[in-house]
């Protein structure tokens, strides 16, 4: 017996203030700040972090393009970041592939494998990767920054292409095959094309992650200063506000456009494809 | 001809193939020859092993035991890829980053054939399949129907000995099944080559099919023409799937026929008559009064309870009778009669 | 001869597979397995007294070390906080999830997941730079509590022990908003992903039972969502209990535990220290987890 007061739940149906409003509030909560570092990229006050600023310029854009250190950390954030992307990228696919296609035990510890390195504080992984370094006597370089960056990309390179893997379906490759295509033919004709954007999400996912990652680093970089790392540095021993409050910009726009294509790429939200 | 010579016309042949996924006996012992030419049907439910074989056959599946030999030479160890036979998936499996053109030029892409004759072959390709001009289309932008009539012709282009479809009628309606099924047909026809047909439609088994297998839990039950299994079913389990037909076991099988059975009689072959009526010359008869009738527009099916125990289905074309007719049916006292040699013996 | 390697490939799963899983296998293993057996090793080890120097030689002397008063100080600090955050980041991120996932449609949804998302993914280390621009003593949130009138609000509350501080820059309040700023999409998604699971089907027979919405809510999404809300949990508290940044940029002194850490293994020299400290977090996320496992929260990752 259908009760008349039975509720219609579909497009039709309208949030209650309080919730519109609190759900507001969260969104705001989240994006207010980026709006208050891109502000202070424009203040004339060179000491202090006032509010509301006293005036404001572009002075400190042409400051920080002068500055060589600057440069030479956003040269060596950028190599590592495509050195560890590509790492990724081919990692992951090979992973993702064996395990969506292979028939074997244990795929789920495969999976668990891949997913650990980001699933563990990030300072479980970055004194890890120290002392391992430290027992076997290696010395810190870029590849030692890559090695560990590498390690924890592969999880979003993964997790897309595995996505995109089980969503392709067995048989276009065995039709392939049946057509006279062998396994390699096939994966360059049928697998790689349906698997590219999902390569071109998970590696601009991959790209950003390692731009911005700053906890493993820390741990992998010795003296070497990625991008992330000069802004540390500046956290803790206060000088050049503007030209921090300038790179601080540049960083939100360098990570977010990636994430943005990648967004794009993916087909839009509702489901999570981290 | 020679035993040889006879073998080599031989499009198909598995010798005594199984194929195991642990304990589960997918298939279980299947031997099968298909000759040239011919448009052969695998039908059975869901399971029984009719797909596996296929899958054997084209090269996606390794049989545990057993060979699979096509014209004479031994396929067993062959991917797909250098095999002679191509297949028409359940799903079309299209590719969907292709144009309608390239999906049917793949396989001859893949062997490097010249451009202009790829093209010659597509444009031939697409008008066997009646999509002239389709060429430029994405996968997307077709209906089901048309998608399978390009994995027909991305299959046929290549020219196969042996075309396999995998139940490619079964996302279609009704009526664009029974076009398809005609087309089908005369496109087997126009290009003379063997086509091997896996289905669990058994009404499309027999309308198209030159011969056909029974399969049941991983075995054949029977093979023969739609004739012969459907009017001489060698086991109980292919006289109940092809077709309906009454069982007859136990003592109801030893009163009509004399042994305990199991046999079968078709419903169709059963004559109702009125109980006063008597049977004519040869036939065999009961009374019996009616307990169920279903009007099916073309005809009416009768349940009939048997005066000395048991019943019968009985099928009657609607000559002249009608709804009201089914309607008021119920309870009517009736005499069957019918050809004892209607009545099949079966095994097992 | 690439057709003779593909035959082989065919006939041969075992190698194809072998060939694909091995890579990424070896590096995994290698680098990061590897490294953390290193780790698990080195806590084992113990520094002498006398001479600073690492003895590579197996003993609980490290492990026994860690339950020094301040040590556990440390621990209990940096769990709590994790605690607190974590049960804020749920409330805060409910009301949002419900709305992406029950009403928010077609155009309005894809905006707010985005909206979700890159935060998340842009960057950490200006995300937290951001909050010393607004927590600054002259900054942007003590001009607004004075210009809306409520600087003895303020003043107030940091005058509290315990959260407060001299300034928000300074005190703890000001560590738990940075931590819950930066951590809260984590908690949104899987609550998300979570009460979209939820069929309509059994609101509505909910409803058509006559239960009225608050009590459908109560009943049926909140247990629903709950999965969700523990893995979301499970991400805001281990991320609390390894950072050091936040700690270390916002607030007093006081030490969390991925800062002792930090400490330890650097200039100390102390790695063994280190790392057994880093074990610490690891077994307090292990049991956790096998907590949420229980509860049905990987269900909802």
């Amino acid at each position: 017996m259908l009760s008349s007061a039975r509720s219609k739940s579909g497009a039709g149906e309208r949030a209650p203030l309080g919730l519109k409003l609190a759900a507001l509030g969260a969104i705001l909560f989240l994006h207010l700040p980026l709006l208050v570092v891109f502000l202070y990229a424009f203040t004339t006050d060179e000491a202090t972090l006032s509010f509301p600023p006293p005036g404001l310029t572009l002075r400190w854009f042409s400051v920080a393009w002068e500055r060589a250190d600057l440069w030479q950390a956003f040269s060596l954030s950028l190599r590592v970041a495509a050195v560890s992307t590509a790492v990724a990228v081919v990692l992951g696919t090979l992973a993702a592939l064996a395990v969506v296609r292979g028939r074997f035990a244990g795929r789920e510890m495969v999976t668990l494998l891949v997913i650990l390195p980001i699933a563990l504080p990030g300072i479980v992984t970055g004194i890890a990767l120290r002392s391992g370094l430290a027992l076997t006597g290696l010395p810190f370089s870029f590849w030692t920054i890559v090695a560990g960056h590498g390690t924890f990309c592969i999880v979003t390179v993964y997790n897309n292409v595995a996505a995109r893997l089980r969503r392709t379906g067995r048989s276009q490759i065995e039709a392939s095959m049946d057509l006279g295509a062998d396994t390699f033919q096939t994966f360059r004709r049928i697998v790689l094309p349906s698997l590219a954007t999902a390569l071109l999400a998970g590696g601009m996912l991959a790209f950003s992650l390692s731009f911005d990652e700053v906890i493993v680093t820390t741990f992998t970089a010795g003296q070497q200063r990625t991008l992330p790392i000069w802004i540390l540095d500046q956290l803790t021993r206060p000088r050049d506000r503007p030209v921090t409050n300038v790179t601080a910009l540049f960083v939100i726009a360098v990570t977010t456009l990636p994430i943005l294509l990648a967004h794009r790429l993916s087909g839009g939200g509702g489901r999570e494809e981290r | 001809m020679t035993a040889m010579a006879a073998m080599a016309a031989m499009a198909v042949r598995f010798v005594d193939v199984s194929r195991h996924f642990g304990e589960v006996r997918a298939v279980d012992g299947v031997s099968l020859e298909i000759a040239d030419g011919e448009f052969f049907a695998m039908l059975g439910p869901s399971g029984s092993g009719k797909t596996t074989c296929l899958r054997m056959l084209a090269g996606f599946e390794r049989p545990t035991a057993g060979r699979v030999e096509l014209h004479g030479r031994d396929v067993t160890d062959l991917p797909p890829y250098e095999r002679d036979v191509n297949t028409v998936f359940q799903d079309y499996a299209l590719f969907p980053h292709l144009s309608v053109a390239d999906n049917v030029a793949y396989g001859l892409t893949i062997k490097k054939v010249a451009k202009p004759e790829i093209r010659r072959r597509v444009a031939e390709a697409l008008d066997l399949v009646c999509l002239p001009d389709y060429g430029a289309r994405k996968p997307a932008q077709l209906s089901g129907g048309q998608r399978q009539r390009v994995a027909l012709a991305r299959a046929l282009i290549n020219r196969p000995r042996v075309l396999l479809l995998d139940e490619p009628l079964g996302a279609l309606d009704l009526k664009l099944r029974q076009q398809m099924q005609t087309e089908l047909k005369a496109i087997q026809r126009q290009v003379g080559i063997t086509f091997l047909f896996v289905t669990h439609d058994q009404e499309e088994a027999l309308a198209m099919s030159d011969r056909l297998a029974v399969f049941n839990q991983g075995r054949v039950e029977q093979v023969g023409t739609p004739a012969e299994v459907y009017e001489r079913p060698r086991t109980v389990f292919v006289a109940g799937f092809v077709g309906t037909t009454n069982l007859l076991l136990g003592d109801l099988a030893q009163r009509l026929t004399g042994t305990p059975g199991p046999a079968a009689i078709r419903p169709e072959r059963i004559r109702l008559l009125a109980p006063e009526a008597s049977a004519g010359p040869g036939e065999a008869s009961a009374t019996g009064s009616i307990r169920e009738a279903v009007y099916l527009g073309m005809h009416t099916r009768y349940t009939v309870e048997l005066d000395e125990g048991g019943e019968l289905a009985v099928v009657a074309q609607n000559l002249d009778a009608d709804a009201a007719d089914a309607a008021c049916a119920q309870g009517r006292r009736v005499r069957l009669a019918w050809e004892p040699s209607a009545i099949r013996a079966l095994v097992g | 001869m690439l057709r003779r390697a593909a035959n082989f490939l065919f006939r041969h799963p075992r190698w194809a597979l072998g060939l694909l899983l091995g890579p990424p296998l070896l590096w995994l293993g290698v680098v990061y397995l590897g490294s953390l057996a290193a780790l698990l090793v080195q806590s084992f080890f113990h520094v002498d007294e006398f001479t600073g120097q690492v003895v590579r030689s197996f003993s609980f002397a490290t492990y026994a070390q860690l339950f020094t008063p301040a040590n556990l100080d440390i621990f209990r600090r940096t769990t709590l906080m994790a605690a607190t955050v974590t049960i804020a980041a749920a409330l805060l991120s409910f009301p949002l999830a419900y709305y992406m996932a029950r009403y928010a449609r077609g155009r309005v949804r894809s905006l707010l997941y985005l909206g979700v998302i890159l935060p998340l993914w842009s960057s950490y280390i200006v995300r937290v730079y951001s909050w010393k621009l607004i927590l600054a003593k002259e900054g942007i949130l003590s001009w607004f509590f004075s210009a809306a009138g409520l600087g003895r609000v303020l003043d107030a509350v940091l005058a509290i022990p315990g959260i407060g501080g001299p300034s928000l820059s300074f005190s703890t309040l000001g560590r738990f908003l940075v931590f819950l700023y930066i951590w809260l999409p984590y908690m949104i998604l899987p609550i998300q992903a979570a009460l979209e699971r939820v069929p309509k089907s059994l609101l509505e027979a909910s409803a058509d039972l006559g239960a009225p919405p608050g009590k459908t809510f109560r009943k049926v999404t909140l247990p629903l969502a709950l999965p969700g809300v523990i893995a979301g949990s499970i991400f805001t508290f281990s991320l609390t209990l390894g950072d050091f940044i936040i700690p270390g940029t916002i607030g007093d002194s006081s030490l969390f535990i991925g800062q002792a850490v930090l400490r330890h293994q650097g200039t100390a020299g102390n790695v063994p220290l280190a790392a057994a400290m880093t074990v610490v977090p690891m077994l307090i996320m292990a049991a956790y987890l096998a907590w949420a496992r229980r509860l049905g929260a990987f269900d909802a990752l």
